[in-house]
């Protein structure tokens, strides 16, 4: 079992002709990954990495019977292709690009709220189901089939705890990177929440960091509806507040909101143990098992 | 991207945004001649991306040309929180009977813009915040439809805007919203909007910062950008288009990922060395990068020890080693002992190709960030 994506799981690539839309699609295929078609304006008709190209994600959606998408598509255009897929409809989209204009995803959020479609991302590494399917840049090879949910606001911190688990014999059910923008889709609440009601999920890493107040609330949730151990992480202890530490949303604002101490602080409230080094993260999963 | 108050005002004034009257001054004399034209009492206010101003010692009132003679020499040259000031603002000093806080910000959690209005301006309003919070009334505003002129006047009269007033400094704020969307600002905010005397409102401060993510799609005021890096070393990163940040430890960092690198200077501390920097050389970085890194990292003189840490996903742990191995071997003598550490893709070609002659070579994150702390400690001693 899994969360989200499986290998019944049907994907247009939006992008797929851009030189990383083409390489990525190609490492999903290679990874097993069902990829039935590709969406690129004034393309259609094409092909690219085996696959179909449409004009449109509706079409694609309708041709292939698509159902999810990952969007490869510059920062300018990624807001208008979210919003395609979201008209689609699909049932999940998930945004890779970096750099979306700010205010761009308060018009995507606003239009999330009133439709079906998951959102993951945007500026994320994507989302992999171990030996089913990966939608995203994720190194598939570090990944073993098992029972543990990731979910990380970051792409390579993600593939440092994953491999600290492989390593001890220890799979993954799925690995969710959420993003590490202000504005994002899925939450860490949201896939909480997934992992959660996934009977083969035993047992959930969190890998926050410093800005805004997401890993707060997934400490609520977690102190109020988790039946699953969950083992955390916070980066970015050291960050001076006012610097933006590479992502757009990993910030501590001047008034000392989003510090790594208020976020380590609430998750052991909830009885969440924290690691102060990846390798202990580990150690936290393993005594769970 | 952060715009100077002088910037914002003339933007304000664009939109039909009330200003004080002023001048920008770059001397001494420059100032004399600016207070000689707007009169007394002038305001000296210094021009430089740090908040708190005031508390600082950054903004004098002056009633004189002797004292603002006084006021200038004191203030031009000196030095705010890490930033040398090298203009000043002179305004017309207004005679105000209230002061109130107008700003437009977006909010994370809510995922939308708010409107933000408060009685109690003229101070740090995020003390206001954390001690009154109910002295500031929001309104948060649909990013589809943009602000409704109900709103705006809900929010003024919420706050408790006298009557009398609450039209104009509505106005404002609808100007300010107008602005906020169509320049991408991440925050406008103008604290104090003063009452005047005269009964007139007035937008006697300027806060105005660009998303960096949307400056492709506004550039007139990405023309604008003026001092954006604190030091030397950080307009070289700018050049180098890595994220950096640099900070006053001694142990230099270098890494891919922000959450990565983020963790890696986390550990330097925990293993109870002093981090020196942030440094993410992204994604997919060729060999290029990597020795612009180490260049980066060696230029400052605090670093006695460098961590790299790769963990490569679309990163090739071969590409960053040879990059390193050239870095490198330009020197006769390595200028800072450097410690690898190389996981993921390729990773074990990459530590073949490695000199060891060069560097370090470490298996595990927290080794490498180990044996890194333990060189800073050598050359200290």
């Amino acid at each position: 079992m899994s969360i989200l994506v499986d290998d019944d799981t049907r994907v247009v690539v939006q992008g797929i002709t851009g030189g990383e839309g083409n390489f990525h699609a190609e490492q999903m295929i290679e990874y097993g990954t069902n990829v039935v078609a590709g969406a690129v304006p004034g393309k259609g008709g094409q092909e690219a990495a085996g696959v179909p190209v449409y004009d449109t994600v509706e079409e694609a959606a309708i041709e292939e019977d698509a159902d999810a998408s990952v969007i490869f598509v510059p920062p300018a255009f990624a807001g208008d292709a979210i919003f395609e897929a979201l008209d689609a409809p699909l049932d999940l989209a998930v945004a890779i690009t970096e750099g979306v204009p700010t205010q761009d995803m308060a018009k995507v959020n606003k239009r999330l709220s009133e439709v079906d479609t998951r959102l993951i991302g945007p500026n994320c590494p994507g989302i992999i189901t171990p030996g089913e399917a990966k939608l995203g840049i994720l190194p598939g090879n570090i990944f073993s089939e098992g029972k543990v949910g990731l979910v990380s606001r970051s792409g390579t911190l993600t593939y440092q705890v994953v491999d600290s688990l492989t390593q001890r014999g220890i799979g993954q059910s799925t690995a969710v990177g959420i993003g590490g923008d202000p504005i994002i889709g899925t939450s860490f609440v949201d896939a909480l929440e997934l992992f959660e009601q996934d009977p083969e999920t035993a047992a959930v890493v969190m890998c926050g960091e410093i800005g805004g107040e997401d890993e707060e609330q997934a400490a609520a949730y977690i102190a109020e509806n988790m039946e699953t151990p969950v083992a955390g992480f916070i980066a970015g202890r050291t960050a001076p507040p006012g610097k933006r530490m590479g992502h757009a949303g990993a910030i501590v604002s001047g008034s000392g909101t989003g510090t790594a101490e208020s976020k380590i602080d609430a998750l052991n409230d909830a009885g969440v143990p924290v690691g102060d080094t990846p390798e202990e993260v580990a150690d936290n999963v393993e005594s769970f098992l | 991207m952060k715009l100077h108050e002088y910037q914002a005002k003339e933007v304000f004034a664009e939109a039909g945004i009330p200003v004080p009257a002023s001048r920008l001054a770059s001397s001494v004399e420059e100032v004399v001649e600016a207070v000689g034209e707007i009169g007394y009492p002038a305001a000296i206010k210094a021009q430089v991306h740090v908040g708190g101003r005031g508390k600082a010692g950054g903004i004098e009132i002056v009633t004189s040309e002797d004292e603002a003679r006084e006021a200038a020499e004191s203030i031009l040259g000196m030095d705010l929180k890490g930033y040398t000031v090298e203009r000043v603002l002179v305004e017309e000093g207004v005679d105000f009977v209230d002061e109130l806080y107008v700003g437009v910000t977006m909010d994370r959690a809510a995922g939308e813009p708010v409107a933000m209005v408060s009685t109690e301006g003229g101070v740090d309003i995020e003390e206001v915040a954390e001690e009154s919070p109910e002295a500031i009334a929001r309104e948060h505003v649909d990013p589809a439809f943009g602000m409704h002129p109900y709103e705006s006047r809900k929010v003024v009269y919420e706050a408790g805007v006298e009557q009398q007033f609450a039209g104009d400094v509505a106005s404002i704020l609808r100007t300010l919203f107008e602005l906020y969307e169509d320049s991408d600002a991440s925050e406008i905010e103008v604290n104090p909007v003063m009452i005047t005397a005269d009964d007139d409102v007035i937008a006697a401060d300027a806060v105005m910062n660009i998303d960096d993510d949307a400056l492709f799609r506004q550039p007139e005021l990405a023309e604008m950008e003026e001092d954006a890096y604190q030091n030397d070393l950080e307009r070289k990163a700018g050049e180098y288009g890595f994220d950096y940040v640099r900070l006053s430890g001694n142990v230099g960092i270098i890494g891919n990922g922000a959450g990565l690198v983020m963790t890696t200077l986390d550990l330097v501390d925990y293993y109870g060395g002093q981090p020196a920097n942030f440094l993410d050389i992204g994604g997919g970085a060729k060999a290029e990068r990597v020795t612009n890194a180490l260049d980066m990292v060696f230029s400052d003189e605090n670093v006695d020890s460098v961590v790299f840490n790769i963990f490569g996903g679309i990163t090739r742990g071969d590409e960053v080693a040879k990059g390193i191995n050239e870095a490198l071997e330009q020197f006769d003598e390595i200028p800072k002992p450097v410690t690898v550490r190389l996981a993921g893709t390729n990773a074990e070609e990459g530590m073949e190709i490695l000199n060891t002659d060069l560097v370090t070579v470490e298996k595990t994150l927290e080794s490498a960030v180990q044996r890194a702390v333990a060189d800073a400690e050598e050359v200290n001693q």
